[in-house]
């Protein structure tokens, strides 16, 4: 397995990012802030409006490090890609599979198996770490509507009942997200997914993991040679990494709602550390959000035995290998894509 | 793994500096300057092979030296650093 690099963020605005040798320089009114070796970074996440010299574009480019632009509330905004490499085989074959409905429900369900699968036991981890805290009984419920999902979508092969089992799902599961928050509860509720603004500090959290995983994802899909904005259960969207999000599915319990749950548990965050803007819209302070990306970064470092793949490897490189088991599926040299699995 | 490359390259001559200038440059490709002629590199095999290939293709055998410290994956708890000139944690969270 490759070896998990690292990931620059740069949280200021005024900052310029330029290239000198094979070094990214940070400069902050011609001053140096600082500087880092490009061959230890695998990509560069820029909040605020930071240029970038057209030189560490072309580099980047070139060397298969992602380059990311987002706003200062963690909005994507434009992604630096190459000329498109890899291999050209698997990319045709990913598009034939993807105009074909059949097929890509075929794919589509196993992101779905994922999805489903790690939601249970997110939800019966809680039973069992906090039984005094939760509604066992209820949690207990819920993860055995899951599982008579899981089978009901096992044999499914149509995209849209797909999307209606997992809309389901998330229903069952969204229900009993609350439940989980055992700690600051008057500061942090959830009642409804909100989103394009998050309306209150816990979805406001939840999106800006969730770009923050789709960045991920999508950097993993490029680098094993598919194209991140080709999806099978995601149609096709100018400008979405519909791929990366189908991937993401089976990752967001696990990778982000827990992590962020963590947060609030272990009063990693409080609630002056959101703002509220005039139009509702809930974001992060900058100090805040600094915190959270350092956290990110750290979470990303831990270890876990990959379900499939039985190999140690730190959890940053899960979507790494979720990317080449959907290569090797798509290359026909396993018989079905095996979602991540996490117990 | 961490890479730790001191170097002495003599300056008596217009040549001698030009080396010297070349090494340092080579050097902060794979790396981050730590002292004056110290760098330290994150690199693996591939690239400490490559980086030590280019060194001793710029230096002069008769007069300047190279040393390469091999501090392995668990490098974190045999550095110590004290005094001005913190140096960047290139592994852990990068966030500037």
């Amino acid at each position: 397995m490759k070896k998990l690099q690292n990931t620059l963020y740069i949280t200021q605005p005024d900052v310029y990012l330029s290239l000198d040798g094979d070094n990214v320089v940070l400069l902050k009114e011609q001053e140096k802030l600082g500087r880092v070796p490009l061959h230890n970074l695998e990509s560069i996440v820029a909040f605020g409006y930071t240029g970038a010299s057209p030189a560490l574009m072309g580099y980047c480019a070139d060397n298969n490090v992602s380059l990311l632009f987002l706003t200062m509330n963690g909005r994507f905004l434009a992604r630096v890609t190459g000329e498109s490499r890899g291999n050209v085989i698997l990319r045709k074959k990913q598009y034939a599979l993807s105009e074909d409905e059949t097929k890509s429900a075929r794919i589509a369900r196993n992101f779905i198996i994922g999805k489903i699968y790690n939601h249970k036991w997110i939800l019966e981890r809680t039973t069992r770490d906090y039984p005094l805290r939760v509604n066992v009984e209820q949690f207990k419920e819920a993860s055995q509507q899951l599982s008579a999902l899981i089978l009901e979508v096992r044999n499914c092969e149509q995209l849209d009942r797909l999307r209606g089992f997992e809309g389901q799902a998330a229903i069952t599961y969204n229900k009993l997200f609350d439940s989980m928050i055992l700690q600051q509860k008057e500061d942090f509720q959830f009642h409804l997914r909100s989103r394009r603004p998050p309306l209150d500090n816990v979805n406001a959290m939840l999106s800006f993991s969730y770009t923050l995983l789709a960045h991920d994802t999508a950097s993993a899909l490029e680098a094993v040679g598919l194209d991140s904005y080709v999806g099978f259960l995601h149609r096709d969207r100018p400008g979405r990494v519909s791929l990366a999000l189908d991937l993401m599915e089976e990752l967001r319990g696990v990778m982000a709602d827990k992590f962020v749950l963590t947060q609030i548990n272990k009063k990693l965050v409080s609630k002056e550390d959101f703002v509220k803007k005039e139009n509702g819209a809930v974001i992060m302070t900058d100090e805040a959000r600094k915190r959270f990306l350092t956290a990110w970064q750290n979470r990303k470092q831990e270890k876990i035995t990959h379900p499939y793949l039985g190999e140690k490897i730190s959890w940053g490189l899960v979507p790494h290998a979720q990317a080449l088991l959907l290569a090797r599926h798509l290359r026909n040299d396993l018989d079905e894509y095996p979602p991540f699995l996490w117990k | 793994m961490l890479v730790l490359i001191t170097y002495d390259v003599s300056t008596t001559s217009s040549a001698g500096q030009s080396r010297l200038r070349r090494v340092a440059k080579i050097c902060q490709n794979y790396g981050q300057r730590v002292q004056n002629s110290v760098f330290e590199c994150i690199v693996d095999a591939a690239q400490f092979t490559e980086l030590k290939l280019k060194l001793k293709d710029i230096i002069n055998l008769k007069e300047d030296s190279l040393r390469f410290y091999q501090l392995g994956n668990n490098y974190k708890n045999k550095v110590e650093h004290v005094g001005i000139k913190e140096s960047l944690d290139l592994e852990g969270p990068l966030i500037l």
